[in-house]
């Protein structure tokens, strides 16, 4: 695809990190948990962890997110966690009933190393109440790995304790789709709406469209309310194919081939014409069907679409930083309209992303973005990168998780042609709105600089308020 | 060590509701109490700590631990500065497999002299937390090490989450600053006027809105601690005549400590609320002259409190007419509801209840002498109410509006109900005078937005009211006009 040669991927050899970009695998993991129906995430750790990361995924969706905590502390964490895991099932199940259960583990637990396989058997042989309830155990260390690493351990954990092994009948018009946290809402809607106009139906894995796309329910509802189907998961063997989309659902669809035998399709990606016009013959394929009318008219307006923004692509210089796969995605995206990434910033190692059309992707945190990303048209990052954009002076795209400060980002698409033509024309429009800050006659205000700051260290205490 | 310094926090003599407790109950600490696993919990020790050291604007607050504490925490809290950033940068070890197989001492002690190099603060703040805690690093070491090679002040936090709650976690805060950086510079300015203000975090840079009071009547803050302060100002903070409290849950160890060791009064205080304020004032006046100030500033506090109560209360009649009737359910921490509670009244609403969750006897006492003051209507004190029992009582039209912290806000939405934050999250000041009246127009705001009207009405198609059984998502009183 491009004729550079490959990216260096550069592991930042700092020791302290500034401006974090990665948030904690056990975050991915609840929010995969989020995407199925009637579930309840459970964080094995002390309270902290689960309060920060119900906030944040409160603030980013701005909806309500059950998310509970095995109340770890000092003398039980010395002791071992099986009283506290099993009481807090047994609160849970008393006070919600979930249909699943999803138990993450967290930095604190895992370092003790407990064997919470023999404690949930000890505990589910001590409480038959619990025989109803579905409990998904994933393995999430806060010291490896992200966002999307959690996510990805989190549904390979569904996939091996919910979908049972060996053959069974297929249904010729069932798909099953592993997707990516890269995903919003509104792109696993559009999904569906893809793959349902070529006759199939898809069973989404997590579905986060069910329980954060923001409707109102009739009750209020203790657990997710929606999301894919417990049923659904379980029959997942039935399915005439797996489509597993982004790099981190890769090791999901090589379980559920392995334990099923449906074979898994890769996608690195489904936004992009060349991206999406794979998804659609893969579509085809499966269904036997022809590509929708609807659809080759989109593409066809996604044609036009790239042709008009091109101009205001082709040339300038981008910081792009997020979780690989979000990275993968937008770096394509605007690689493939003549941008150049300038700088390229991800959370954690992913070798795959020296195939991006950039000089080097550092493995590191928003200050290594801001200090390389001087002279750039534009930043494309989550909202933690506002200060750091002013820092370089470089107007921010808000793009990832989170993004605390602006409405709607769960509706968001970029998915599909319809998806990859808006973001497109979203793209282009901030650099044209760049630019002309950038040339108006009062430029953007100077950045924050270090020797304002310490200047300031002397203040009389009077000078508060 | 760690457990040395949590048991004597648990211990605060002045701690209203430690004295009410046994001795066998007072071991047991307040830290551990309502962690319940499998039932809402909120943030951790660590949280608290930083909740109340943040705010400290030009120094680096480096957490040490993996990326879960301060990754999926930074920036979050909406407290303001006049001028430094550094405090908002999020600095962190980001601990990774390796650094916990090994011991992350060493690391922490390079990240320490990168901020030094990088950012050249007056001093760090160092942050423990659960994983390096479990491991054995001994930041204390470290910091003492590193204080000593890299010439400025290198201040331990141990907080780590798993020994409490956030509560704790403020007190252990206040711990470090009164154990490393309170009374380590003399400042040549002391004067009989000057006090610290302890618990003020200038959430939504409040602080702003009482300071020009201060300045009028030249009460100095030698430092408020911690909202929008410097570090020389807190190291100087003990040459202060008096130390209001504004939350004494919150740091009390800090104005004990203060008081034993430098002799300075404390009170507890609140800036919410106009009665509240003006019994603040005049606190503060009376204690500054019984410690040397001139008898003038109790005579020019009377008059500026007349003079602010006067113009706050006309300004805030305009409001009435918009407000008079509308139901208010309060939902906070605690100590907020009964400050506010007069004034919600004074605009002829009427306060439904309001929630004591965190309270002590004595606020509970308040809150009920302030709901009983309503015209024969009294409100009710409610401890937790779970969420399910919340959306009935709108659902059901109890309630006109919310006021809670951002976590209950869909509660209320969902159930089509006006909501304001007044937690640590929320946009506006409301502290002062000036603060009530920005409440009382922003209650305005929300609750006669016309977007309500709109999103009550039931479709075209629906029948006005549901299948018998089934309560009507809108009560009649509430639905739009045809
Ligand atoms: S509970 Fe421990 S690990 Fe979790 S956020 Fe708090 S300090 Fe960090």
């Amino acid at each position: 695809m491009t004729l550079s040669p490959p990216a260096t991927l550069v592991r930042s050899r700092k020791a302290l990190t500034v401006s974090p970009l990665k948030t904690s695998a056990p975050l991915g993991a609840a929010m995969a948990f989020m995407g199925i129906d009637g579930c309840l995430p459970l964080f094995h750790g002390a309270q902290g962890c689960t309060a920060f990361s119900l906030v944040m995924m409160v603030r980013h969706f701005r909806e309500a997110i059950p998310l509970q905590t095995t109340a770890m502390n000092e003398v039980t964490t010395i002791l071992g966690g099986l009283e506290n895991i099993e009481q807090a099932l047994l609160n849970i199940t008393k006070r919600t009933h979930p249909k699943v259960i999803g138990l993450i583990t967290t930095g604190l637990t895992e370092t003790r190393g407990e064997d919470m396989v023999g404690d949930l058997k000890t505990i589910r042989q001590r409480n038959p109440v619990l025989d109803d309830t579905v409990v998904v155990l994933t393995s999430t260390p806060d010291f490896s790995g992200g966002l999307e690493t959690g996510w990805g351990k989190a549904v390979s954990a569904m996939i091996a304790t919910l979908v049972p092994a060996g053959p069974q009948p297929r249904d010729a018009e069932r798909v099953t789709v592993l997707a990516g946290c890269h995903l919003t809402p509104g792109d696993i809607e559009e999904l569906r709406d893809i793959i349902e106009a070529f006759g199939l139906r898809p069973t989404i894995l997590p579905d986060l469209s069910g329980s954060l796309d923001g409707h109102l329910p009739e009750t209020w509802v203790p657990t997710t309310l929606g999301g894919t189907p417990l049923e659904e998961i379980q029959t997942l063997g039935r399915a005439a194919r797996t489509i597993a989309i982004g790099e981190h659902m890769r090791i999901s669809g090589a379980l559920l081939e392995e334990r099923t035998g449906v074979p898994t399709a890769f996608l690195d990606r489904v936004t992009g014409l060349e991206a999406v016009d794979t998804l659609m013959s893969l579509l085809a394929e499966i269904s036997g069907r022809p590509v929708p009318m609807r659809l080759r008219r989109q593409r066809s307006q996604l044609i036009d679409a790239l042709m008009d923004s091109h101009f205001s692509f082709g040339g300038t210089r981008l910081a792009l930083a997020g979780e690989p796969d979000l990275v993968w995605t937008l770096g394509t995206l605007v690689s493939g309209l003549g941008a150049r990434l300038q700088a390229v910033v991800t959370s954690v190692d992913a070798p795959f992303l020296a195939g991006l059309d950039t000089e080097e992707v550092v493995v590191g945190d928003l200050e290594d973005l801001a200090e390389r990303a001087g002279g750039c048209d534009l930043m494309i990052a989550n909202a933690n990168a506002r200060l750091p954009a002013e820092r370089a002076g470089v107007a921010l795209f808000r793009a990832g998780f989170p993004i605390l400060d602006r409405l709607g980002v769960a509706h968001r698409v970029a998915l599909g042609y319809r998806g990859t033509r808006d973001t497109v024309f979203a793209l282009g429009n901030a650099l044209i709105e760049a630019a002309q800050t950038a040339h108006a006659p009062t430029a953007h205000p100077a950045n924050t600089n270090r020797a304002e700051e310490g200047a300031d260290h002397g203040r009389s205490p009077l000078a508060l308020g | 060590m760690i457990s040395e310094k949590i048991a004597s926090v648990f211990n605060e003599p002045d701690c209203e509701k430690n004295r009410g407790k046994t001795a066998g109950e007072r071991k047991k600490g307040c830290g551990t109490k309502g962690l319940t696993p499998g039932a809402a919990a909120g943030g951790c020790a660590f949280d608290g700590a930083k909740i109340a050291l943040q705010p400290v604007t030009d120094v680096v607050h480096l957490v040490h631990g993996p990326i879960a504490c301060e990754g999926n925490s930074w920036d979050t809290r909406n407290v303001g500065t006049s001028g430094p950033l550094i405090y908002r940068w999020g600095f962190t070890t980001d601990l990774s497999e390796m650094d916990v197989i090994h011991g992350g001492e060493k690391k922490l002690y390079r990240a320490i002299k990168e901020a030094v190099a990088k950012y050249a603060p007056p001093a760090i703040f160092v942050y423990q937390t659960c994983v390096p805690a479990l491991i054995g690093d001994d930041i204390d070491q470290v910091c003492k090490v590193a204080s000593e090679r890299l010439g400025l002040p290198v201040v331990p936090v141990n907080a780590p989450g798993f020994v409490g709650s956030k509560n704790l976690g403020n007190k252990l805060g206040a711990e470090a600053l009164l154990a490393h950086v309170i009374g380590t510079i003399e400042p040549s300015d002391a004067g009989p006027t000057d006090i610290n203000i302890i618990g003020e975090y200038n959430v939504a840079g409040e602080f702003a809105l009482v300071k020009p009071l201060f300045d009028e009547l030249g009460i100095r803050i030698r430092a408020c601690i911690t909202g929008n302060s410097r570090y020389r100002d807190l190291a100087g903070a003990h040459t202060a005549r008096v130390n209001m409290m504004v939350c004494s849950q919150a740091m009390i160890n800090l104005g004990r400590g203060m008081r034993e060791r430098w002799g300075i009064p404390y009170f507890e205080g609140s800036f919410y609320g106009i009665g509240d304020t003006s019994q603040t004032l005049r606190t503060i006046a009376t204690l500054l002259v019984e410690r040397g100030a001139t008898a003038d500033l109790i005579a020019r506090t009377e008059a500026l409190i007349a003079r602010e109560e006067a113009k706050a209360w006309a300004a805030m009649a305009a409001y009435r007419p918009r407000l008079a009737g509308k139901r208010v359910l309060l939902y906070t921490g605690g100590v907020k509801s009964w400050s506010v509670v007069h004034a919600l009244q004074e605009m002829g609403m009427e306060v439904v209840g309001t929630s004591v969750r965190k309270s002590t006897e004595d606020d509970k006492a308040r809150a009920r002498a302030a709901l009983d003051q309503n015209t024969g209507k009294v409100g009710e004190l409610f401890g937790a109410i779970a969420n399910p029992e919340m959306y009935r009582m709108f659902r059901d039209g109890e309630a006109d509006i919310m006021l809670s912290g951002g976590r209950s806000q869909f509660v209320a939405l969902k159930a089509r109900t006006a909501w304001m934050d007044i937690n640590q999250e929320r946009h506006h000041g409301y502290a002062g005078y000036d603060g009530m009246l920005e409440l009382v127009r922003q209650m305005d705001i929300e609750i006669n937005n016309p977007v309500w009207a709109q999103v009550r009405a039931p479709a075209p198609w629906d029948p006005p009211a549901a299948s018998p059984g089934v309560t009507p998502l809108i009560p009649a009183g509430r639905r739009a006009a045809p």
